[in-house]
């Protein structure tokens, strides 16, 4: 593969959602701007020209009324993907997406489902303040009926959302937008290949400290792996990559291999996903490895604030998980 | 066996047709007195919202539908189940917890679905349906099937968001979707009267630049005229129409209402209004059915009920077996 595979996560998720509609007639993708602006992001640029506007579908300002459609499309023998601008908008919708999509195939006793994907962006660092900014993957994980797939590198979003598309049931895909135009650190395989939703990936086996990451807390962590290794800290990042359902053995294996744990999310520590994982491993066998005390770097529980120190200052930076890194191995021998 | 259509038609156009309309108001008005008994009974859980005197609005809907369209129905929704054709039995299954239940015990009255006769579901948020018939008729126009999508949803739909936004989003589409409100009158408590500042809700239809019709919704005849208009235009690609079916709900909201809010004469008054003897007098007067075909058919209807609860009653409890693996279904 040559250089030029080093795609961005915008580049990959169009890569998977162009290659779903090549291949399949039912699949579309409906959103606000998403036709000729090509997405607030960029993510969809380019492919109303390619599959025309009845399958990339510009919307009014309807969140509701946008994932609504989708969930009636969903059941008449459609796979929408919608694109909500900003997962904070999410908000607007919830009903369609957490008491009609996430309930129907249960609630209304198996005979219908709602094979849609909702794509949105989320996440801090870019200066939106907070009502644009929010990481709500514990929302959307705390209702039964919902696929969470937090996707931390390109190539996993291209996997993953092809295997999102696929899925007979409502998924929330949610992507950092600060990994929207960085390349990613491995090349994205060219052709169709799926990612299995419920797999979590080991990014890097250690033995010293198992860090459990998501979205963009992966991609943190990984920056720091090779300066702790240099200092003799050999530390195993896992990315569950989907955060519901959760694959939990291999951080339970690798907790056992090293007896200390740190859980990494941008979202609010309150309530926040990584507590589930650490429930999980107390839960399990894994626990009696455990030789300290369970970190948890998480952002704080305040609304995103829009000054570039202060929104800083709110959620997890490199710094912090290497600090957090070093400390729990030196302290606990 | 692939379900067929119901009869298609005018009310008055045939025997047959006479026969089916007064039929199926007789089937949902004894379906609702049954479940009023069940309760009563204290042999059902939860809760009920009856549909009894709005009988007509349902039934003139459906004859204008084919098996194949599609509907979205409400919290007050065993009229529209069974008016597009929904088994009784496992209506009543449903309610009352059974494995052969519509939804395996998991949904109950407000959950109602039914893939086969193209019902998406009733729904147990106000206004949650709208959006989602409009998906339906996106599909549909999408995919060229020719079919169409109704909405029933009440009164107070109407202000909700959702209501707006996919009246919007039919609407600048074109899609082929009936947006059906049953005005009856009360948003459990609120009077129409205090919730909008119209007098005929169907004048909204003007705001999204479709056609907005109020008919009499006890007049099955006149819901189904209105009914054949919108379906003809929704399948010949003109858009969406927002029906506006006046009507009443003899009945409380629900189980814990004690009609504070309305007074007796009111109530009364509705129910000399009561769609059935309306349609009954019609069907005589045209020659179309006689008293004692009129008074045979109004038994078909108490015995199918009966017999769908006799079974429904007899059938195995749904148990909690399984339930974890019915959150998702497998992939294929």
């Amino acid at each position: 593969m040559s250089d030029d595979r080093f795609l961005t996560m915008a580049e990959a998720v169009r890569e998977a959602m162009t290659i779903a509609m090549e291949e399949r007639p039912d699949v579309f993708l409906m959103g606000e701007d998403v036709g000729i602006y090509g997405g607030a992001f960029g993510v969809s640029a380019g492919m109303r020209d390619k599959f025309g506007e009845d399958r990339i579908i510009d919307t009014p300002i309807s969140e509701l009324g946008i994932v609504g459609a989708a969930v009636g499309a969903a059941l008449s023998g459609m796979r929408p993907i919608v694109e909500i601008q900003f997962s904070d908008f999410t908000a607007q919708a919830m009903d369609q997406i957490a008491n009609q999509a996430a309930k129907i195939h249960f609630m209304l006793g198996g005979a219908l489902h709602v094979p849609m994907v909702l794509r949105a962006p989320q996440g801090s660092g870019t200066g939106a303040a907070a009502q644009h900014s929010q990481v709500l993957e514990a929302w959307f994980a705390n209702i039964p009926g919902l696929k969470v797939v937090t996707p931390s590198t390109p190539a996993d979003a291209k996997g993953l959302l092809l295997s999102a598309i696929d899925d007979p049931n409502p998924v929330i895909f949610l992507e950092h937008k600060l990994l929207y135009k960085m390349k990613g650190l491995e090349e994205v395989p060219t052709g169709a290949e799926r990612i299995p939703l419920g797999v979590s990936k080991v990014v890097r086996q250690g033995k010293d400290l198992t860090i459990v990451a998501t979205g963009i807390m992966v991609y943190k962590a990984r920056q720091i792996a090779d300066k702790l290794a240099a200092d003799g800290i050999d530390v195993a990042i896992i990315d569950p990559r989907t955060i519901s359902p959760l694959d939990i053995k291999p951080i339970l294996a690798s907790v056992e291999e090293t007896g200390r744990l740190m859980v990494v999310q941008e979202g609010p520590k309150h309530a926040g996903f990584i507590n589930e994982v650490i429930a999980q491993v107390t839960e399990s066998s894994a626990f009696g490895s455990l030789i300290a005390p369970i970190k948890r770097l998480a952002g704080l529980d305040i609304p995103i604030p829009y000054a570039p120190q202060l929104e800083k200052a709110a959620v997890p930076q490199v710094e912090d998980i290497e600090a957090a890194a070093r400390e729990i191995v030196k302290n606990w021998r | 066996m692939a379900p067929t259509n119901l009869l298609i038609g005018h009310p008055l156009a045939s025997k047959e047709l006479a026969s089916h309309a007064l039929l199926y108001m007789w089937k949902v008005r004894k379906f609702e007195e049954a479940v009023e008994d069940l309760f009563g009974r204290g042999m059902m859980h939860g809760t009920m919202h009856l549909s009894i005197g709005q009988e007509a609005g349902p039934t003139g809907m459906c004859m204008a539908l084919r098996i194949d369209d599609q509907i979205t129905s409400t919290h007050r929704g065993h009229g529209h189940c069974i008016a597009k054709g929904a088994d009784l039995t496992r209506m009543i299954a449903e309610l009352l917890g059974k494995k052969i239940g519509y939804c395996g015990g998991r949904g109950g009255s407000m959950h109602i679905a039914d893939a086969e006769t193209g019902n998406l579901g009733a729904n147990g948020v106000v206004g949650g349906g709208v959006p989602i018939a409009v998906g339906a008729a996106l599909a549909s126009k999408l995919q060229k099937k020719g079919t169409v999508a109704v909405s029933f949803f009440g009164d107070g739909s109407m202000n909700e968001g959702a209501f707006h936004e996919a009246a919007n989003l039919a609407a600048i589409w074109n899609l082929p979707v009936v947006l059906f409100c049953e005005n009856n009158k009360y948003g459990m408590s609120s009077a129409t009267s205090k919730a909008f500042k119209l007098e005929n809700l169907a004048d909204r239809g003007k705001g999204y630049g479709i056609p907005g019709e109020t008919v009499d919704g006890n007049d099955v005849v006149a819901v189904y005229e209105a009914a054949e208009r919108a379906v003809n235009r929704a399948r010949n690609g003109e858009g969406p129409t927002l029906i506006e079916s006046v009507t009443y709900r003899w009945k409380g909201h629900s189980r814990s209402d004690k009609n504070l809010y309305r007074t007796k004469d009111e109530i009364e008054e509705w129910k000399e209004k009561d769609p059935i003897p309306k349609f009954i007098h019609r069907v005589q007067e045209a020659g179309l059915l006689n008293q004692a075909e009129c008074d045979a058919i109004q038994q078909q209807a108490v015995d199918e009920i009966f017999a769908a609860v006799n079974t429904s009653v007899k059938a195995e409890s749904a148990t909690a077996d399984g339930l974890l693996d019915a959150v998702f279904k497998a992939a294929n």
